[in-house]
This record gives C-alpha cells, structure tokens and sequence, in this order.
C-alpha cells in the first residue's frame, strides 16, 4: 500500500499515513470550508488499510486547531481505525496530543473517547 | 423600522476598541486573512495565548458559518453602488481587559428566522454538560452536512465562550431579514 504523505498549509494539517510502520499521523490546523474534500483520500486509504493492516497502529493526532466541519471528518478517520482494532492481533491505540492548558484541546479528545470503542492517550505537551 | 445598513454598521462599531470591521462580500481567503491578522495582532499585544486560541477558535467558526450560510436578497442587494453576492458584516472589539466580542451579520430568508431562535434559545439554555452532549450527538449524526449543519458550530461556539450567544434580527423586506450575532469571547 504506497503511503499518504502531505505537507501541511495554514488551513490544513501535516498527515502520514504509512501501512508498512502502522503509524498514521495528523498534525497542525484543520480548518478547510471544504473538509470532505480533503479527508475522503484518508478515509479511503484507511478503508483499504482497515484489510492490510499487518501488526498493530500508532496513530499521533496532534492539532493545533479544528473546525467543527472537520471534527466530523476527523470522527469518520477514528470509525475506520475503530474498525481495524476490532480485528484480531490489530490493536490500535490514539495518541491525542494537546498543548498545556489546553482544556478546549483536551476536551475534544476526550468527547471522540467517549464516542469510540478504541483506547486513547491523553499525552500533554510542555509550551 | 426602516432597513438601514449604514446605522446598523455604526452601532455595532460602538461598545470598545476596534481591532477589526469588515463590511462588504465575503469569501474564503478573506477569511483567512482575517484569522491571520487578528491571531498575530493579539499576538503582538501580549494577549494570553489561551484567550488568542479561544477568539481563532470562535472566529473560525463563525466567519465559516457566515460564508455558508447567508442567503443574499434575490433584488441585486447593493451597499456603496457594489452589487454584492455575498454581503456581510462582522467587527470584533475588544470591549475591556477581559472581553473581546465579535459581531456578524448576514442575510436570511425570513423563514428561517424562527428555527435559528429556537435553535439559539436552546443552546443557551443548556448547561456546560448539556451541550457536551449535545456536540457529541450531532457530531455523531450521520445526518451532519459539510457545511456543518445542526447547528454544531453554534454548539461549538457556546461551549467554547461559555457564554450566551445574543442575537436579533432585522426585516429587510417581506421576504428576507438581516440576521445579527453578538459573541462575547473572555
């Protein structure tokens, strides 16, 4: 499976995807008007992952800001690896980074944990 | 009461110190400027990184939910001889050493008016729990638009300020109405 690797913009964030690591990484700003538009290609790419997957998944999300049009994208990323932990020998674990103080950052984090069935680490990082 | 915009204009300005005020059509890039400008303005004059994250946070929702939701007059709206496709206002004042707000404007068609009180009166009528749940439940709605919709970017914007969203509309003619927000971020 070739990777994902895009270069973060002021509207969009950092994402690598690597199958043969396990890691998938989304970090920066998020906030395009047209966030389907630019989270479909990793949606797809983790649906075809959610079959290849080989070992276990680190996945590091550290965002800087969201928009609300993304934080729903963001859920549909989750819903894919949610699905790949389910798979026997595949586990999956969030690393949801957030900056100290940054309660709203936190927070979002811990509504996604609510949401899903899959574990996360709540990981702050010193400014 | 007669539809003016020049008045409307001036009496938002009111209230504080201007650190930004647009009249005029909206677009994506302008919105990008705007959060750039006033991020490093903030910046610049020493405001608590907490507070400048808290105001882009509600700044992005809200311009966004200007942009993708306004719905011009269908008579040629035209402010300064420009005929305007996409007509907005928005000023954001710094009211004290505690407070900034953010006021926008748009158009709407009038028959939208009493879902987007009810919608507001609610989301101000829920306690801080209450609309984590409420984020939550939407954002998990497959029904969810990519414009946002079910109003999670207004949920977004309460549960970030923590404060009442105010609001009053305006009649421009029988068909539309000039909708009005006022955000206190402290």
């Amino acid at each position: 499976m070739d990777p994902i690797n895009k270069e973060g913009t002021p509207k969009t964030p950092t994402v690598i995807f690597d199958a043969d690591k396990g890691k998938v990484e989304i970090r920066g700003r998020s906030i395009p008007e047209n966030s389907i538009e630019f989270y479909k290609p990793l949606v797809d790419w983790l649906d075809r992952y959610a079959d290849e997957a080989k070992g276990n998944t680190e996945v590091n999300i550290q965002l800087e800001y969201f928009n609300t049009s993304s934080s729903k994208c963001i859920l549909d990323v989750f819903k894919k690896l949610e699905a790949v932990h389910k798979k026997e020998g595949r586990e999956v674990v969030i690393n949801w980074y957030y900056e100290e103080d940054d309660e709203d950052m936190l927070e979002a984090g811990e509504d996604y944990q609510s949401i899903l069935k899959i574990p996360f680490k709540m990981i702050e990082i010193q400014e | 009461m007669e539809f003016n915009i020049d008045k409307i204009y001036k009496d938002k300005r009111k209230g504080g110190d201007i650190i930004c005020s647009y009249i005029g059509d909206i677009s994506g890039e302008l919105i990008y400027e705007t959060l750039e400008k006033i991020e490093i303005l903030l910046t610049d004059r020493d405001e608590d990184p907490k507070v400048v994250k808290k105001v882009y946070n509600v700044l992005v929702e809200a311009l966004q939910n200007l942009f993708h939701h306004l719905e011009m007059p269908d008579d040629n709206f035209q402010y300064n001889g420009q005929p305007n496709k996409s007509f907005v206002i928005f000023i954001f004042i710094k009211i004290n050493n505690f407070a900034y707000r953010l006021t926008t404007c748009n158009f709407i068609r009038r028959e939208r008016k009493h879902f987007l009180k009810d919608r507001i009166n609610q989301i101000n009528f829920l306690t801080k729990e209450e609309l984590k749940e409420l984020y939550k439940q939407v954002l998990n709605n497959d029904q969810f638009s990519n414009k946002g919709g079910g109003g999670i970017g207004m949920i977004d914007i309460a549960r970030k300020t923590g404060n009442k969203i105010e609001y009053n509309f305006v009649d421009y003619n029988n068909k539309y109405s000039f909708f009005n927000l006022d955000i206190i971020v402290t």
